[in-house]
């Protein structure tokens, strides 16, 4: 099935979304709005035509404070169909004294999703509204912000332990001071 | 055989009670077998038949209550700084740290932007030898060991502190 006509049939299901379709890339993304993320993965995955049982990635993405959108990017694919689609949604950014942007969770759906949500809450701070376990997956769970975020600066210390390396160039801790 | 029992007629070795329990130190180092990263593979290598550790009297202990040496081999990420701090709280003295490879000298390739890395474990542990090297060869580590084995070698483990003091004054005097 192509790009098209995928799109042909949720335009048909969710009369009322505002679907918008990037070509830019060698593959059409199809965008869809964020409140409606779960309902049109739910039908993706549960349609007879469609049946996308696979869900290869889930992407998050930070445009940074100046466009303060963020994107998350699912890629799919029909392992009996063979066809694949690439799904995005766009919302704003939060600035440091908001809650994180919350994205209806799809792992109720997918089971991989599950990982994929905790890592892109771990290191990018989107929350997954509906997500069962919600928890950091990569670091710590005691670490402070989202690395992965533009706006991204280190915290100075971890358990005591002195967190930045010392080049010359950069600042330099003072001698007297404990690293570890 | 028959020759080989007890005649009498065997020579004896005169060393001192230090040197005896250095050179028991030195010729039996068990590290703590256990690793971290890619620095590990190159670690097993060391302790397989091509390089045989073993003619060392180096042999991997899978305990720290009974091991002497803890080889860092590999990224130190700061969720695994906790736990090879208490491995290291938990070996039995004396004990000695052989940093291997970039990663855990100095943070290695992560250096700049590996927020998740120690910029080398001696934040966190005392080291005694940095092997250097993305990963170290073996040879490199058997060179490392036998850094460590030159620095047991060198140590006092019995001596009261006094006497060193002494001593070291001694030898700054001027020869009459």
């Amino acid at each position: 099935m192509t790009f098209q006509e995928i799109t042909a049939l949720i335009a048909a299901r969710f009369t009322e979304s505002g679907l918008d379709i990037d070509t830019k890339g060698t593959q059409p993304i199809l965008i869809v709005p964020l409140e409606d993320v779960a309902e049109i993965c739910r039908f993706l995955h549960e349609d007879e035509q469609l049946y996308f049982d696979f869900l290869e990635c889930i992407t998050a993405m930070d445009n940074g404070p100046g466009i303060a959108t963020m994107e998350v990017i699912y890629n799919m694919t029909s392992i009996p169909y063979g066809h694949n689609l690439a799904l995005k949604t766009v919302f704003p950014r939060n600035t440091p004294d908001q809650t994180l942007p919350s994205v209806p969770s799809v792992s109720h759906i997918w089971r991989t999703a599950d990982w994929h949500e905790r890592e892109a809450f771990d290191l990018m701070g989107i929350y997954f509204e509906g997500h069962p376990d919600l928890r950091r997956i990569l670091l710590p769970e005691d670490w402070e912000g989202h690395p992965l975020r533009k706006d991204y600066t280190v915290q100075e210390r971890y358990h005591g332990i002195y967190v930045r390396y010392e080049d010359g160039n950069s600042e330099q801790l003072p001698e007297n001071e404990d690293r570890a | 055989m028959s020759d080989k029992i007890k005649t009498g007629n065997g020579g004896i070795i005169l060393t001192n009670a230090e040197d005896l329990m250095n050179w028991a130190r030195l010729s039996s180092l068990w590290p703590m077998g256990f690793g971290i990263a890619c620095c590990a593979i190159e670690m097993m290598a060391a302790y397989a038949s091509n390089y045989d550790l073993e003619r060392f009297g180096i042999l991997p202990r899978p305990s720290p209550r009974q091991s002497d040496v803890m080889i860092v081999a590999g990224t130190v990420t700061f969720r695994m700084a906790d736990r090879i701090r208490r491995l290291y709280e938990q070996m039995p003295e004396p004990r000695y740290v052989i940093s291997m490879g970039s990663c855990s000298n100095c943070g290695g390739p992560y250096w700049e932007h590996g927020y998740h890395v120690v910029k080398g474990v001696d934040r966190i542990i005392p080291v005694d030898v940095y092997v250097p090297g993305c990963p170290p060869r073996p040879e490199a580590l058997i060179g490392g060991f036998l850094k460590l084995q030159e620095k047991i070698r060198g140590e006092h483990p019995i001596a009261p502190e006094l006497f060193l003091e002494m001593e070291s004054e001694n030898a700054a005097l001027p020869v009459a």
